[in-house]
């Protein structure tokens, strides 16, 4: 076991990434929560894309800094957020077929992006992250984001409950805009500080799959929330040393944590798949 | 509050024409029962008076403001996956008093708790809505709608699928909102149950059959059977 740890006592780029992704997890695993309550999975999934051309804008405009391409990757899915909304407002597109119109141009323009650059921003390092590249103002960013998201939340969690309870609670009222924008925000923001760790592709990972393999044990909402941050933690740290171990690249290990105990939930869980005896 | 006045109320659900031309009067503290056939627009009128839909031609007088309207609707728009404990839904009735940021007052988790005594559901205070059955559901709706206090209280068959002693139960409590002159609007099927419950009632064909005390509102005959 500690020869399994020992590389995190010995390089300091290993200990950022594990705090950067077990920060991000933490962050993510509550929000992912109620995004799948909401039935949001595949809005997220969709909005965790349209941060790529946002990012490489913010790279094109202003280097390799990781606040200007999280502004840009921020405003980016922001746009999309709010344009696939008005969309589905004004036409009578249903709002999932407008969020996957809207997140592939932007795709496509982020793509474009990258090809125009000549060569100057790595596709690779963008779509899947580079979490052992993950420098103090990296750390920072994550930390900030999970920080505003837990204490957001805090104000936020008893409306946003209600509202995805009884999608018309807050009817014609300000609360229900607020609660709405205010929770795409959140998600956005985190997808934003996932996207260096863990990359665009992948980001939606520690936001989905902790709390849908909580979901197949916990009952009540509470419960719900820390096991998903448990599970979300304990992949950061479990992918990590998987990667270093086995010199795989370390964001798709992490993810795949989590995915295996998606994929043990639905196998032993509450609601687990039973085979019919016939 | 005031006498819920209007004149030539005209609403469209989508592109067809709901109600055509409704003009009355709910007064102040009265007790109303809707009834008419199926697509006879009652739900659209509940909306309206809402606040949800807006009439296209015509004018509604007098109507509270959203605050002071409860709205139970036919079909509960609730997502049961979600996890929420029976008191924390019907505490969260009294948010616009609080506000919905805030935490849930003292004075409101009392009162809560009184509502839930009144609907039978205090022993299931912590148990979450999916836990319910539809008669313990209902009830809790109903002690939401105690929580939250309000002047206008609109009803969608609110007895539908609902047994006898939760029926008997919370028509009790129309009657105390009635004794209490509170504005009650409930739209019913069951014309025994208009009869007994509502000293008014309003009968609906997409335009006013007969409205007025409920013996001889129900007499007119000029509507298609009603289930």
């Amino acid at each position: 076991m500690t020869d399994l740890l020992a590389p995190f006592g010995e390089y300091l780029f290993l200990r950022r990434a594990l705090v950067g992704s077990s920060v991000l997890a933490a962050s993510m695993a509550p929000l992912g929560t109620l995004l799948i309550l909401r039935r949001m999975s595949l809005v997220g999934d969709a909005m965790a894309h349209a941060v790529l051309p946002g990012a490489v804008a913010g790279f094109l405009l202003a280097g390799l800094s990781i606040w200007a391409m999280a502004l840009g990757g921020f405003i980016a899915a922001i746009s999309v957020a709010l344009l696939a909304t008005l969309v589905a407002q004004r036409t009578r597109e249903q709002e999932d077929s407008s969020f996957a119109a809207i997140y592939l141009i932007s795709l496509a323009i982020g793509v474009m992006g990258v090809a125009a650059s000549g060569g100057r921003v790595d596709l690779a390092h963008l779509l899947f992250g580079s979490v052992l590249a993950v420098d103090d103002q990296g750390l920072l960013l994550a930390a900030t984001v999970a920080t505003s998201t837990w204490l957001a939340l805090a104000w936020l969690y008893r409306p946003l409950v209600l509202a995805t309870l009884q999608a018309d609670f807050f009817d014609g009222t300000a609360t229900a805009t607020i609660v709405r924008v205010a929770f795409t925000v959140l998600v956005v923001m985190n997808l934003v500080a996932g996207f260096q760790i863990l990359g665009t592709l992948m980001a939606v990972g520690l936001l989905i799959l902790p709390a849908a393999a909580a979901r197949q044990w916990a009952t009540r909402l509470e419960p719900l929330i820390l096991l998903a941050v448990l599970i979300g933690v304990a992949s950061a740290l479990i992918g990590l040393t998987m990667s270093i171990q086995t010199d795989l690249p370390s964001g798709p290990a992490i993810v795949l944590c989590a995915g295996s105990a998606y994929l043990i939930s639905i196998l032993a869980g509450r609601n687990r798949i039973r085979i019919r005896r016939s | 509050m005031n006498d819920i006045a209007l004149k030539d109320v005209s609403v469209l659900r989508g592109t067809v024409l709901a109600l055509t031309e409704i003009s009355g009067i709910f007064s102040s503290g009265s007790l109303t029962a809707i009834l008419g056939p199926n697509g006879a627009g009652k739900t659209t009128l509940l909306d309206t008076l809402a606040g949800r839909l807006q009439p296209a031609t015509g004018v509604i007088a007098g109507l509270p403001s959203p605050p002071n309207t409860s709205y139970l609707q036919q079909v509960p728009q609730l997502d049961l996956r979600v996890p929420v404990t029976v008191l924390d839904f019907v505490a969260m009735g009294a948010w616009r008093m609080h506000g919905a940021f805030r935490d849930i007052e003292r004075q409101a988790l009392e009162s809560a708790l009184d509502a839930l005594r009144t609907v039978g559901l205090l022993d299931l205070q912590l148990r979450t809505l999916d836990e319910l059955s539809s008669g313990q559901l209902q009830r809790a709706r109903f002690a939401q709608l105690i929580q939250q206090q309000s002047q206008l209280i609109l009803l969608d068959e609110p007895f539908n699928a609902i047994d006898e002693e939760t029926t008997a139960m919370l028509t009790s409590l129309i009657a105390r909102w009635h004794a209490d002159s509170r504005t009650i609007i409930v739209v019913l099927h069951d014309r025994e149950l208009a009869r007994a419950l509502c000293p008014h009632a309003l009968v609906l064909d997409r335009q006013v059959i007969s409205w007025g005390p409920t013996e001889q509102s129900l007499a007119a005959h000029r509507w298609r059977h009603v289930a």
